[in-house]
């Protein structure tokens, strides 16, 4: 048995190896993008990965191949279990024939989010058992765990781990991995069990109500849950990563561990609750243990004392522990601490140089028109210097927010701006209805080849896939027209005025339009020439060149006497030799490497 | 077994990940409880990157308390400035004096801190401090990407590891071709602090 240093998302890679997992699918999302990732890396040749197009379909498809009898892992960050859950909730009636695990890694904090809900509540919402990880040994053993579960009790199984599990390392013991059949099949027709139709799925209810009698019963005995008695003045309830940073906080106080959080071991709970003077139930978000404890009747403190808000790192939850007579004041830690001096400059993200995005931000910016965004790198369009985006809120929502916007009669042009792995996601449908509804305003596919910010995974528009060298290719322009847009133009994202002649040309369109700007993410294409250089001597300071945000234009130290402003200096050490500046520069003071600066030298 | 936490403090691009990977992996194989943490935001480059790496018989949480940081390894002097207020006092401060200036300076919004800023405030969180020109250094050894390694190697020189160890670990994360360079570099940062040049 070796010991290795895994994240917990390496873990519960590990895990699915060990399970004898042959099928894991899911979406790109921060923090869980790397699972997919170290199952096809390390793997791959007995382990099927893949990125669907969206959470719901990788839910079918993990559905489809654990009625097959393949062992299979799905992969969400928090925000695509609301796609996802459409397709969990009916494999909640039917079960499964092989173990089907669904892994959700939430992100307390928002560090790569735009909200911070607990999906601990869909286990409940589905009725089906959540296991929490509290490190990378756990996350590796709850998934061989969760896959016995699931077949032991003939349901989808929950595992939901927190940014700070899924992202931290600590030691795991690796084991063998488990033997599963080769072949599978036929098919099991059992249509009583796995068509939800009325008739049939009303007959499956039941089912699962007894199911989680079963598994509340399964929970008093299974090591998951465990209590480490100490001091019995405070017992501390609590789960995954957040036990790790109460058990170094109250190292005195009795502790009753959950990894197991739903259905609940009420008479361990119990036990516990009478074996102690006072309970205090610490979790990270929502009051989901706390609310179940109080309503067995136990005088559990929670939330009173540890808010619902981001994360409770240890130095929150002592001095939170402090100020609630939990702990003496000295453990709060009193003695002075080194000041971070204030107004240090920040390290805001911006679009890296290089980025295709830049291009139509720029316009957006300038042409002040209502933005509907998306979620991806171009977010960052929502930042100064283009503060050109209006809304955002989840994945696709750019495109129905537009439409919404037309039919509400806004006087306002408008446009959505949305990616190109957003698109497959979930564009297509909305885009489809603002034909099918007669809707006006440009949708603005911006199509860098990639879904850039999760890590650079593949979708449809990729010639390539997560198992395949090669994977057919599926070209936007295409899709687009196939669904009836009728102004349809695709640009060169490089070529700056290309994409606002585009942008003029589907604008003055009386209906739906699209436009493509088409041009391969910075991070994954070479430098296409050696940094430019300005002509100091012609440059004039006018500012034209900043609004592109680029992180390779500085403010030099020359300045134009006349008005004091600071020239322009493009540092070579970023520069990709995009040419956006060069093509933007109003006096051709910018030019390419070993090139004349033909207008500066006339 | 003496209980030892880290803070590895850097910029997006600069090899800070992976310096702490090292430095868990090290760890563990001179026989400690390993446990690391890192805040991975949007996948793009420049932003700030905070790792914590904390060694011990046996460790719980993988996130260091304030206060609490014994050697805090810096790739850049602003990063440094953030990461002073989880430092102990008595405490060791190892920095690359090399800035990655962010875009808020570069587009004259604010000012990068002055040298001396830098200098008092860093003196005045920790007790040993090194300033590192491992950037310069990699440049004269022949590769301006190996000031990670070189800073690697000055912070293996405070910690009592076996320097095999700490080869063997940073020279098989790095490519067949660059190994004799990256020893040399592991090397060159060992003899800055071996050479005594903490302030």
């Amino acid at each position: 048995m070796t010991r290795a240093l895994l994240s917990g998302n390496e873990a519960i890679a590990r895990g699915a190896y060990e399970a004898g997992v042959q099928v894991a699918t899911g979406y790109p999302g921060t923090p869980s993008s790397e699972i997919l990732e170290t199952i096809a890396a390390r793997y791959g040749d007995c382990i099927y990965a893949e990125w669907s197009t969206n959470e719901k379909i990788a839910m079918d498809v993990a559905a489809g191949a654990a009625y097959s009898g393949r062992r299979t892992l799905v992969t969400t960050k928090q925000v695509g279990m609301n796609v996802l859950s459409d397709a969990l909730l009916y494999t909640v009636y039917t079960g499964v024939e092989a173990g089907l695990v669904v892994v959700t890694a939430d992100d307390p904090g928002m560090f790569s989010s735009q909200n911070e809900q607990d999906n601990r509540w869909y286990a409940r919402l589905a009725k089906i058992p959540l296991l929490e990880p509290a490190d990378s040994q756990e996350a590796k053993d709850f998934v061989v765990e969760a896959i016995g579960l699931s077949e032991r009790f003939d349901t989808p199984v929950l595992i939901r781990t927190t940014m700070r599990t899924s992202h931290s390392k600590s030691i795991v013991v690796e084991g063998p991995r488990q033997d599963v059949p080769d072949q599978v099949g036929p098919f099991p027709r059992r249509q009583e069990k796995y068509v939800c139709t009325a008739m049939w799925a009303k007959k499956r209810h039941p089912v699962v109500e007894q199911r989680l009698v079963d598994l509340a019963k399964h929970a008093e005995e299974i090591p998951l849950n465990r209590v480490e008695w100490r001091d019995r003045s405070i017992g501390i309830i609590t789960s995954g990563i957040t036990y790790a940073y109460a058990r170094e906080v109250f190292p005195e106080a009795s502790f009753l561990k959950l990894g197991m959080t739903f259905p609940l071991p009420r008479k361990t709970i119990r036990a516990f609750a009478d074996g102690v003077d006072r309970v205090v139930v610490i979790e990270e978000l929502d009051p989901f243990l706390e609310e179940q404890i109080r309503a067995m009747g136990i005088a559990a403190a929670g939330k009173e004392i540890f808010p619902s808000c981001d994360e409770l790192l240890p130095d929150t939850l002592a001095e939170l522990a402090v100020g609630a007579g939990l702990l003496p004041f000295k453990a709060g830690g009193s003695h002075s601490r080194p000041e971070i001096p204030a107004g240090l400059p920040p390290r805001t993200p911006v679009l890296c140089a290089g980025c295709p995005h830049r291009s139509s931000y720029y316009w957006l910016s300038q042409m002040k028109m209502p933005v509907a965004g998306d979620i991806g790198c171009y977010n960052l369009g929502c930042l100064p210097p283009f503060s050109a985006q209006h809304t955002m809120g989840c994945m696709g929502a750019s495109i129905g927010v537009l439409h919404g916007m037309s039919i509400a009669g806004m006087p306002e042009r408008a446009v959505a701006t949305i990616g190109d792995s957003t698109f497959f996601h979930s564009g297509m449908p909305a885009l489809v209805n603002m034909v099918h509804n007669r809707s006006r305003g440009v949708v603005l596919i911006m199509d860098n080849g990639t879904t850039a910010m999760t890590g650079h995974q593949d979708h449809p528009g990729t010639a390539w896939s997560l198992h395949e060298r090669e994977a057919p290719h599926v070209e936007i322009e295409e899709v687009v027209r196939a669904l009836g847009v009728e102004k349809v133009r695709r640009v060169d994202a490089f070529d700056v005025h290309q994409v606002k002649e585009g942008l003029d040309d589907c604008l003055a369109f009386d209906g739906p339009s699209v436009l493509i700007t088409k041009g391969l993410c910075a991070q994954l294409s070479k430098p296409k020439s050696a940094a430019y250089e300005v002509n100091v001597a012609a440059c004039i300071a006018c500012g034209t060149c900043f609004k592109l945000g680029c992180p390779a234009i500085v403010k030099s130290d020359a300045v134009v006497e006349s008005t004091k402003r600071a020239k322009v200096v493009i540092d070579p050490a970023q520069c990709v030799g995009c040419d956006m500046c060069r093509q933007v520069c109003p006096v051709g003071a910018i030019r390419a490497p070993g090139a004349g600066s033909e207008e500066a030298d006339e | 077994m003496k209980n030892l936490d880290f803070l590895v403090a850097g910029v997006g691009g600069q090899g800070t990940l992976l310096a702490s990977d090292i430095l868990a992996e090290v760890g563990m194989r001179s026989g400690y409880d390993v446990k690391k943490s890192d805040v991975l935001g949007l996948a793009i480059r420049g932003g700030s990157v905070l790792s914590h790496v904390r060694w011990g018989e046996h460790v719980d949480s993988p996130v260091v308390r304030k206060g609490r940081v014994d050697v805090m390894l810096a790739f850049e002097p602003l990063e440094a400035m953030r990461g002073v207020g989880l430092m102990r006092p008595g405490s060791t401060i190892v920095c690359n004096t090399q800035p990655v200036v962010p875009i808020s300076v570069s587009s004259g919004e604010v000012s990068y801190p002055s040298r001396s800023q830098i200098e008092s405030t860093l003196a005045a969180a920790a007790e040993t401090v090194y300033h590192l020109d491992a950037t310069s250094e990699a440049v004269r050894i022949g590769n301006a990407k190996v000031a990670n390694v070189i800073m690697l190697g000055a912070f293996s020189a405070l910690l009592n590891g076996e320097q095999a160890i700490w080869e063997d670990v940073v020279l098989a994360r790095v490519p067949n071709a660059s190994v004799d360079l990256n020893r040399s570099a592991f090397r060159t940062g060992r003899s800055l602090i071996n050479g005594g040049e903490g302030t």
